[in-house]
């Protein structure tokens, strides 16, 4: 079907006063070319939308130029069902954020110019856009989900998923479900007012999981390997000797955590050295036995000292805090003084931290007579009536002595999902049939495990996307996770199971899930411009590409979150998408008009990313939170990881006078949503030197900034400077060519 | 043994309020907010006095001055995040630690709280004040007591010229003396029935 373009301009918000309007149809009619040029005062009210669906009835429209506010408002209104649309922003990017007194004409001058140039770019980027077609694959999309590991969070997440009504494979590597929770004496409170030992949830859990129809229990099964991608993965489970091929849509791992071998901690705490140095696990058994008692001589423990940190949050052993320890050391103090005056419990700590509502329980303990003791066990020695502890107290101020029958270590929590650090060079070929430990065994060109996010754990960004590991179409929830108890573990599994119905959802359709949710389009590429350099496959945040024998890439569709990371990445530029490409963007920035040298107005390009520097660009328009300077010309991008090169050349050659660059924060506590993109942009960059050195330009004409979304108020300040900066260079000596 | 719980038992049975003790959570924002500490007054800090008794060091809190040191401007209830009535808590320890005769009777709060004031409000019902301030300041023999009153005799002349202090110290007892009586007995006796002194 041939494209037909309709440029629709609105001259509500002020715009129509500010502009001249009739200037910008003129602009996308007659330079542009664009067979359909209209102007509406209230584009976005009925009128205005029913303007532009009789025109996409009666003449054919179907790609739309929106020229108005950000694409970021009224995006329900303009939701029309064309696929080839641009919103082109001059009132929160243009209007909103140049300053421009009464009678200043050349600023009103230089404003119109900027709509101009933004009018031109929007009507280029449709222009270059096509259809995006969804991704359909040769073999059939699964909708299962495959859970692995039967514990609570397991359990949790498998009947959150039935429940749905879609179905569930199981699968467990013991011969019975429950995991460590089935161990548990009483659990801690999970509901108001939160101060009451609860019984074990897992009966109840167990007895609605096994009799749901949606979902398939595999006990003493492991996952032996996992090829595939989202919606097609084929994972093949092993039972005992026998192995069968499962198609599932999309992965929850809930394998748990490992307590950390109480074996290694340090001689003072004595484990091992008496029998009477005991785990919070093995505590915890005793105490559904019934039997609080001494292991040395069987005698009843009335005096039971738990130390709250037993390696956590030493640098030694495990650097984190394991989160859930303080409350179950917590209950298990109730379990000995609950009903027995004559017991008393001493609460080692370094601070006691009591997530959630469990303040209440910790005030619950305290209430009942539990002593808190700020400090370190120092020693562990065999005393006259039983273990006598060195304690230096950090309140008194000085070491103590004291005599109790028990010592409980409250271990911290280690995943159990195989991780590797994602900076590291990707182990091309190392794919093996089983490999032990390995919780999938992805037979992925970027390894088998899956890359962590901190301390081994594995997650892409703990607040803003929690459960999503970088590979998509895997989710985990519970301490596989993070560290966390069961309570949260119960809701992480709810977590997690919303987003593997997601995943398989969005992947029938052909669409992206988080953060580009819904987008149809993937990248593909020019196979014989190809070099083999595996730039795409090495960079992908997500681990979306394979290789074929040759070091082609080989696109998973179903994998890909749409970033671009590849397509910035290619150095022979031949990966694109339907909507996205890099001779789009560059067709962009060589479209505005740059005047003369002599006209003294420079022009500064800005590539922004869309997910938060976008946003915060937005804000400072709508907020009035500062005048922007009038040379400067934004284009966003889908991610920073998508910028190419390629365009900083092109903006040096076309004539502009310096390029900024607005990405997410990256490193340790980044916000990048593709998790690497803007890090990769900063790479890259730092290779730009040498463009600009053949060029013979400066080379702080191009500079990157990392940009919060709260950094608004700061950001005009950050913009004006770089202008300022730039304005004391020569102007771009190929503006004259 | 250290972290015997007899004796914080006892506190918080018998010390008034000394049951809260066991609720604090040695954020430390009591000591913090002290302005005796800054003052340098005291050597332990509400929460460390909380957690000697915790730790059953009987002697070392009862015959600490530092409760005595209290100004009561309970910054530290207002402050303290887990609503402890630290300044109750603390004339609490006191008064207990006076009860059990662990208190020194030399230390000027205590002796000034349980013998001078005691004494003066107690003789007629109401405070006689010029007796009370010339017992204050002889309290440590004539010639101290001459050197604090001449230090202090503009004040006294401008607070007489302001009627804020009688020139003639004694105006006999209040009305219903008798009844005022009865009433402190009755107390003492409700007293000595909560200390199990019959």
């Amino acid at each position: 079907m041939e494209k037909k373009i309709g440029c629709y301009i609105c001259t509500g918000c002020g715009i129509g006063e500010a502009l001249d309007v009739k200037a910008l149809g003129n602009i996308a009619a007659k330079e542009q070319k664009i067979p359909v040029v209209k102007n509406h005062e209230f584009l976005c009210g009925p009128e205005g939308i029913n303007l532009i669906r009789n025109d996409m009835t009666a003449e054919g429209v179907n790609a739309l130029v929106i020229v108005g506010c950000s694409h970021r408002v009224k995006t329900e209104e303009f939701r029309l069902g064309v696929a080839q649309m641009d919103r082109v922003d001059i009132r929160d990017k243009c209007l909103w954020v140049l300053d421009v007194p009464e009678g200043d004409k050349t600023a009103k001058e230089d404003r119109q110019m900027m709509a101009s140039d933004y009018v031109r770019i929007g009507c280029v980027k449709v222009k270059k856009m096509n259809d995006p077609k969804p991704f359909e694959a040769p073999t059939p999309f699964s909708k299962d989900v495959l859970v692995v590991g039967g514990g609570i969070a397991g359990l949790s997440a498998a009947l959150e998923v039935a429940q749905t009504g879609y179905n569930v494979l199981l699968v467990e590597k013991e011969e019975t479900l429950g995991g460590k929770v089935a161990k548990m004496h009483k659990v801690s409170p999970s509901r108001a007012p939160y101060n009451k030992l609860e019984e074990n949830p897992l009966p109840k859990l167990l007895a609605e999981v096994k009799g749901n129809k949606h979902i398939k229990i595999l006990n003493n099964t492991i996952v032996q390997k996992t090829v595939g991608a989202p919606g097609l993965f084929d994972v093949t489970l092993k039972n005992g000797s026998g192995t069968s091929v499962e198609r599932v849509g999309s992965i929850i791992i809930a394998t748990g955590y490992r307590a950390y071998d109480p074996a290694k901690l340090e001689k003072r705490l004595g484990y091992g050295s008496s029998p009477d140095v005991i785990t919070s696990m093995e505590f915890e058994e005793m105490a559904k036995a019934g039997k609080i008692v001494r292991k040395s001589d069987g005698k009843p423990a009335k005096r039971v000292a738990f130390s709250l940190c037993a390696g956590q949050r030493d640098s030694s052993h495990l650097e984190y805090c394991s989160g859930a320890c303080c409350v179950y050391s917590l209950k298990q103090a109730l379990y000995v003084i609950e009903n027995q005056p004559d017991a008393s419990a001493y609460l080692i700590y370094q601070e006691v931290r009591t997530p959630g509502q469990m303040e209440d329980f910790y005030r619950k303990v305290q209430n009942e007579g539990g002593i808190f003791i700020k400090g370190d066990v120092k020693q562990v020695s065999q005393g006259g009536t039983g273990l006598t502890l060195d304690v230096d107290d950090k309140i008194l101020r000085k070491e103590i002595k004291m005599d109790v029958d028990l010592l409980v270590l409250a271990t911290g929590m280690e995943t159990t999902v195989d991780t590797t650090d994602p900076n590291s060079a990707s182990p091309v070929g190392s794919q093996v049939d089983e490999l032990p430990g390995s919780i999938l065994n992805l037979q992925y060109r970027q390894g088998p495990g899956l890359p962590s996010l901190k301390n081994n754990f594995p997650d892409s960004h703990f607040i803003c996307f929690p459960y999503e590991t970088r590979r998509t179409g895997i989710y985990v929830a519970g301490p596989a996770r993070r560290p966390m108890g069961i309570a949260a573990s119960r809701t992480d599994a709810a977590g997690a199971a919303l987003k593997a119905i997601q995943v398989v959802e969005s992947v029938a359709r052909g669409a992206a899930v988080h953060p580009r949710a819904g987008d149809l389009s993937f990248p593909s590429f020019r196979e014989e411009g190809c070099t083999q350099c595996k730039r795409c496959t090495e960079e992908c945040p997500f681990g979306a590409i394979n290789e074929d024998q040759k070091g082609n890439p080989l696109f998973n569709p179903t994998r890909c979150r749409r970033c671009g990371t590849c397509m910035g990445a290619c150095p022979q530029k031949i990966i694109s998408f339907a909507n996205y490409s890099v001779d789009m963007i560059g067709s962009m920035l060589k479209e505005m008009e740059i005047p003369e040298a002599d006209e003294e107005k420079p022009r500064i390009l800005v590539f922004a990313c869309e997910n938060d520097a976008i946003p915060a660009i937005d804000m400072v328009g709508r907020s009035r939170l500062g005048a922007l300077s009038p040379f400067v010309r934004i284009i966003p991008l889908r991610c920073m990881g998508s910028m190419s090169l390629v365009w900083i050349a092109d903006a040096m050659a076309k004539g502009y006078d310096g390029v900024l660059l607005m990405g997410c924060r990256h490193g340790t506590d980044y916000q990048c949503h593709n998790v690497r993109g803007s890090a990769l942009a900063e790479i890259r960059l730092s290779k730009v030197s040498e463009t600009l050195d053949r060029l013979q330009l400066e080379s702080s004409r191009v500079k990157m900034v990392e940009v919060n979304i709260m950094d608004a108020e700061t950001l005009p300040q950050v913009i004006n400077d770089f202008v300022a900066e730039i304005s004391k260079l020569d102007p771009n000596p190929y503006k004259e060519f | 043994m250290t972290y015997d719980l007899t004796f914080a038992k006892e506190v918080y049975k018998n010390s008034e309020e000394g049951h809260w003790i066991k609720m604090c959570m040695q954020c430390g924002v009591c000591a913090g907010s002290c302005p005796m500490g800054f003052l340098g007054a005291w050597t332990h800090s509400p929460r460390q006095i909380f957690q000697m008794v915790r730790a059953g060091m009987r002697d070392e809190v009862l015959t600490s001055t530092d409760m005595w040191m209290c100004t009561s401007c309970y910054n530290c209830i207002v402050r303290c995040p887990r609503n402890l009535p630290i300044t109750h808590i603390i004339h609490g320890l006191a008064r207990y630690a006076s009860v059990q005769g662990k208190a020194d009777p030399k230390q000027p709060t205590h002796h000034f709280a349980k013998d001078i004031f005691w004494e003066n409000i107690v003789a007629t019902g109401r405070v006689g004040e010029a007796a009370l301030t010339m017992k204050l300041y002889f309290k440590d023999g004539i010639g101290e007591g001459i050197k604090q009153g001449l230090e202090m005799k503009d004040s006294a002349l401008g607070m007489l010229k302001a009627k804020r202090l009688k020139p003639i110290p004694f105006r006999g007892k209040i009305k219903g003396y008798p009844g005022f009586k009865a009433m402190l007995k009755k107390a003492f006796e409700l007293e000595n029935q909560k200390e199990g002194k019959a």
